[in-house]
């Protein structure tokens, strides 16, 4: 399926969040996520299911004021 | 000491992270600030660079206490869920909330602050929200649950220092309880050093320090300007008057009758 993650069109054959985020490479990783708008804690992932389309965000610490 | 929501801390500069040349002149800078708190974000990752990771690391590695932000976030929905990703990844519930209501200024949306910090504090959230002088706004935010106000001294990133001296003395003069910190703004230690002397509890410097020509050595300033507008706010300030005092006794003076 067809997923926007970070705002780019992927390709995942992953039917869950935690393994769509580990086939995309961000396997290990200190990130938070969002599924359209919607927090998505880290415990939550393996059972968190995907359609097609859905609307990912990645999140990590970046730098700021 | 100065008490945030229950923890105590002997600086009373904050130091944000970005916008520095590099990351060993970030480390360098927060080191040569004494701060003991940082402030931090949140943006995209990508998975082949996983520069969130690198920063992450040297955060840790500087053992200073992260204030994580919502910045960028113009709708109370963002910076509610900002703020949940940010509790879990940096494991703190300090939040700096910031809800920008104007491109050009940057001003907060207060309305939808103050709403988002609603929504926040009752969900266990210890809330620094980036404010306005206003002090109606003010009010609303602490019977939201805040317990510390971050006013803007100027737009953020200008420089300019205390654009509303009197707005902003009002509201120290309005809330002599609650911590209030300087965000946004000021440009020089100057301006640090004023703010502290008008009995503000802390300032937070971010782009004064990272963009100056050396962040470390200015960090370093403002460093020495916050100890030195708190120990004058502590000794008790004179009174400006409009007309001379002399200093020297008149007493024995000579020459005269």
């Amino acid at each position: 399926m067809k997923i926007l993650v970070n705002g780019v069109w992927r390709e995942t054959q992953r039917a869950e969040l935690a393994g769509a985020l580990e086939e995309l490479g961000y396997g290990g990783s200190v990130v938070s996520t969002a599924v359209n708008g919607e927090f998505i804690a880290s415990a939550l992932r393996a059972r968190t299911a995907l359609a097609d389309g859905d609307r990912i965000e990645v999140l990590a610490p970046m730098q700021g004021g | 000491m100065l008490a945030l929501y229950q923890i105590d801390v002997r600086s009373r500069l904050m130091l944000g992270t970005a916008r520095y040349p590099s990351p060993a002149v970030l480390a360098d800078a927060v080191r040569a600030s004494r701060a003991e708190v940082v402030t931090v974000s949140l943006r995209r990752e990508s998975a082949g660079e996983r520069a969130g990771q690198a920063f992450w690391s040297l955060i840790r590695e500087l053992g200073v206490r992260v204030l994580p932000n919502t910045a960028g976030c113009h709708a109370v929905k963002e910076a509610v869920t900002t703020a949940h990703m940010a509790r879990e990844v940096f494991g703190t519930t300090w939040i700096k909330l910031e809800v920008i209501g104007e491109e050009d200024t940057l001003q907060p949306d207060v309305f939808g602050l103050v709403d988002a910090a609603r929504v926040l504090c009752a969900e266990g959230f210890e809330v620094f929200p980036y404010t306005t002088e206003d002090l109606v706004v003010a009010e609303r935010l602490l019977a939201a649950g805040c317990k510390v106000l971050m006013p803007w001294g100027a737009p953020i990133g200008s420089g300019r220092g205390l654009n509303n001296l009197f707005g902003l003395t009002a509201l120290r003069a309005h809330f002599p309880d609650v911590p209030l910190i300087i965000d946004a703004g000021l440009g020089v230690p100057s301006h640090a050093a004023r703010a502290l002397e008008l009995g503000f509890d802390a300032v937070l410097i971010n782009t004064a320090v990272a963009q100056a020509r050396d962040p470390v050595q200015m960090a370093a300033a403002f460093a020495q300007a916050v100890e030195a507008g708190l120990a004058a706010r502590q000794a008790g300030p004179i009174e400006p008057r409009d007309l001379a005092a002399p200093s020297t006794p008149l007493i024995g003076t000579a020459f005269r009758g």
